[in-house]
């Protein structure tokens, strides 16, 4: 009989976790066998996201692995991948008063005004991605669309040249795994990031090598310019680098795709966002309520923590089901229906506290113009499969694969 | 009680007010589908007032601060005309032009007004105000626009500090004047209080502690030339704000045979007012700054809360129990008071009530930094926590406070201090 939780990783679940989650929150706080404290009710998330007994440098230590026998790997290549990896610990997986200075240098390079200008740019990427379409009858909207767009897009705001972009897509599938518990620690794994952070890595230190002799107009230039002392150091530079790509490649990708995935369910609303295209932000604040990129994130608890009528203790890993929190009966009226016109959306899409998503308000302006182009410019859209087939992660939670059927692009 | 066991179909709200609004909207979202009145004795609809004593005054915006209300909860407003009277008997609303609104049920939301100056020939004087309206917030804006040449506060509330506070960032001269030895101290506690002083000073606000007005003299006009302080000393200013606290308004239940004093309009956990004998007066519910209620989180003591949170909560509790069919149905209004200010570019938020705290440790940053948390004792329960600067871990205070945690609560983690040192208060009570 396997837990709740493991339940909640298992990939049979993946397309429709809600009623796990349903029986999760009977109780706020759930303690798995394992020593795991699972949170599934919104109010004890949003306690938790604002606690200073919480921390998020969780990642588990990598400097244990098993002899392979062979002399030079168990002594030298592994052991100095693992201290190069150690190093880069990105700024989500860090504690104040670190996690400050590293968010504060990437909230001023990802300044309001940067934002606002890949208005333009994100409208015409879209455009083309659909008119690449014409002619066709079946498309896979991952594919030709949810993916290539919000990664040229991230890939342009940090300075990353295009003809790199194919590069990223294993490099950050792979690193993603670094948020889901139940692939971070498997030996493999871990082996496997730590290869792929020593590639990674390489490539952006000569791109940032490159942004200081000829500093052009995106974040990389701008994390990378500075003197000594206002500087950040090599390794934080880097880790905040992969991990604005790797954010930006596994998250918006699941809006966009979940969005589309979503109205084709209650189609009146996709037709109504083809004829109110300004309902879009208040649509896709219910979609990041429903139907969220990111369904939980994982924090340490560094004392015991009274809430809820028990105790999480000292040292226990914790789970915080945003997704979960969001579909809170106790929060949200009706909490399973999808309904675009939800008042007094609190949702935890883009998680709270401290680290709130940075990229909250690129996140917005990718899918209001992605999903209100589509629903404009596919004629007839139809799912081919429902559900669709899911990708591993149950954090980072998302079709693989959205094959449509369409009877053409419209002008829109 | 027959009266009150059957569901409502005509509901008066005196109070054009945050409470009043609030209660409203409670009503029409719990199903309340009868005839809904609300009175209020200025002409506008309820509006939001932390802004008037900031950003109005700053004219970062108008003093437009209507508060957002949806369009289809059906009010039908009496504006403009203050309620007169209540009569029990009958149940009607009596408004000062003579009206009669007839209730089944009635919220009093009446809240408060700014205490005027005691001397009324002084408080006349052209240049002598208060703080409490729209329209004071309006005017005073304007007087400010014109730069006199210094702003005198007198008082040591919240409403002193912000004003002299947007004084100072106009870079108008100011004085504030503080009878007692500490300002703020009957809110936040005398340290917290005495920090605050230090930061006004620093920001060249002229802080007098234990100053009083002995008279006021006037120009000709009849305008306000200057102050004699009781020690003799004397300022010059035509431009007085009058802070010395609120006075509720009650004198229109007079007759009513409700039980009120000056600590407003006495009701129980469910909001029902009381009559003069101490049972629920029947249909009449009160919420806002006039209530007087039993404190669940302090062992029932009364307190009267004049904070926005409260006055949002408690419309919102007084609602619920004016459409319950009887007493079991009710709910008790448990919400734990908490308030914000801005003042001299700093955020201040308290949560819990720090009247009788008698003591007081800072838990995470410090003074110095002018960034912590600080937390309130009371007979060795943890009563309440107010933040500088960094509210981010106030709400695991919040939740010790409402589990009755130990003083000083142990809470570790990130941002803690190695060491802390816990300070008696010495009559921290106003």
């Amino acid at each position: 009989m396997s837990t709740l939780f493991e339940r909640i990783l298992d990939p049979a679940n993946r397309a429709d976790p809600y009623g796990l989650y349903a029986e999760l929150r009977r109780q706020p706080i759930c303690p798995q066998d394992d020593g795991t404290y699972v949170v599934g009710t919104h109010a004890e998330i949003d306690r938790l996201l604002h606690d200073p007994r919480i921390s998020s440098d969780d990642l588990p230590d990598p400097q244990h692995f098993r002899w392979t026998g062979h002399p030079i790997t168990d002594l030298i290549v592994r052991p100095v991948r693992a201290e190069i990896r150690k190093r880069h610990r990105p700024f989500i997986f860090r504690d104040p008063p670190d996690h400050e200075a590293l968010r504060g240098r990437v909230m001023r390079a990802f300044s309001v005004a940067r934002v606002r200008g890949m208005r333009a740019k994100t409208e015409r990427l879209t455009r083309e991605l659909i008119d690449k379409l014409a002619g066709k009858t079946r498309i896979d909207l991952v594919e030709e669309f949810s993916y290539p767009l919000p990664v040229t897009v991230i890939c342009h705001l940090l300075g990353v040249p295009p003809e790199d972009e194919a590069r990223f897509h294993g490099w950050a599938t792979q690193l993603a795994t670094a948020l889901e518990p139940n692939q971070r620690g498997d030996e493999a794994t871990q082996i496997k990031n730590e290869e792929t952070f020593a590639e990674i890595a390489d490539y952006i230190q000569d791109l940032v090598k490159a942004k200081r002799r000829e500093p052009e107009d995106d974040i990389l230039t701008d994390l990378a310019a500075g003197d000594d002392a206002e500087r950040m150091n090599d390794y934080d530079l880097i880790a905040t680098a992969v991990l604005l790509l790797v954010a930006g490649h596994e998250t918006t990708v699941n809006l966009i795709t979940n969005g589309m995935l979503t109205l084709l369910r209650f189609p009146e609303h996709l037709e109504r966002l083809r004829r109110e295209p300004e309902i879009a932000p208040r649509l896709i604040e219910e979609l990041l309520r429903y139907e969220p990129p990111v369904h939980y994130r994982t924090r340490l608890a560094l004392a015991d923590i009274p809430i809820a009528g028990t105790t999480i203790p000292e040292g226990a890993p914790v789970v915080l089901l945003l997704a979960s929190g969001n579909r809170d009966p106790s929060r949200f009226t009706d909490p399973d229906r999808f309904d675009p016109d939800r008042r007094d959306n609190c949702h935890l899409g883009f998680g709270g506290g401290l680290h709130y998503c940075v990229g909250a308000p690129l996140a917005r302006i990718e899918a209001e113009i992605a999903l209100v182009a589509l629903s404009r410019r596919l004629r007839e859209p139809r799912l081919l499969a429902d559900p669709p087939p899911y990708r591993q992660g149950a954090s980072l939670r998302g079709p693989s694969a959205l094959p449509l059927a369409i009877a053409g692009v419209g002008e829109g | 009680m027959s009266a009150d066991s059957s569901a409502p179909d005509r509901i008066v709200i005196v109070g054009a007010s945050l409470a009043g609004l609030s209660a409203a909207k409670t009503l029409r979202a719990e199903g309340y589908s009868g005839v809904l009145v609300l009175v209020g004795d200025e002409a506008h609809r309820p509006y939001d007032r932390p802004p008037l004593s900031k950003q109005v005054l700053r004219r970062d915006f108008g003093a437009e601060t209507t508060l957002p209300q949806p369009a289809d909860l059906d009010i039908v407003f009496r504006l403009g005309m203050a309620a007169a009277r209540l009569d029990r008997t009958e149940r009607a609303v009596i408004l000062a032009d003579g009206e009669r609104l007839p209730y089944d049920r009635c919220l009093v939301a009446t809240g408060t007004r700014a205490r005027p100056w005691p001397n009324p020939a002084e408080a006349a004087l052209d240049g002598v105000a208060t703080l409490r309206t729209r329209d004071d917030s309006e005017r005073l804006a304007q007087r400010l626009r014109d730069r006199p040449a210094r702003v005198v506060l007198v008082g040591g509330g919240f409403i002193s500090f912000e004003v002299a506070s947007v004084c100072r960032e106009l870079d108008i001269p100011v004085s504030v004047l503080v009878r007692d030895a500490v300002p703020l101290a009957g809110a936040v506690g005398a340290p917290l209080g005495g920090f605050m002083a230090e930061v006004a000073r620093g920001a060249g606000v002229d802080l007098r502690l234990g100053a009083s007005i002995a008279r006021m003299e006037a120009d000709p006009r009849g305008r306000l030339a200057a102050l004699v302080l009781e020690d003799g000393g004397r300022i010059e200013t035509d431009c007085l704000v009058v802070a010395i606290g609120a006075a509720r308004n009650i004198a229109w239940l007079d007759g009513a045979a409700l039980a009120t004093d000056r600590n407003g309009l006495r009701c129980d956990r469910f909001c029902r007012a009381l009559g003069a004998d101490g049972l629920p007066a029947g249909g009449i519910f009160a919420a806002g700054d006039v209530a007087h209620w039993p404190n669940p989180h302090d062992g029932d003591a009364l307190v009267a809360v004049e904070h926005w949170g409260n006055a949002v909560a408690q419309g919102r509790t007084a609602a619920r129990n004016m459409l319950a069919p009887g007493p079991d149905a009710m709910v008790a209004h448990d919400h734990l008071a908490d308030f914000w200010s801005q003042q001299f570019g700093l955020t201040i938020k308290l949560v819990g009530l720090t009247a009788g705290a008698d003591s007081f440790a800072v838990v995470r940053g410090s003074m110095a930094e002018r960034r912590f948390l600080a937390v309130f004792g009371k007979a060795g329960r943890t009563v309440a926590a107010a933040s500088v600067d960094s509210a981010r871990w106030l709400p695991a205070y919040r939740a010790a406070i409402l589990q009755g945690a130990p003083f000083p609560p142990l809470i570790g983690g990130l941002d803690a201090p190695r060491r802390i040192e816990t300070q008696v208060l010495e009559d921290a009570a106003r």
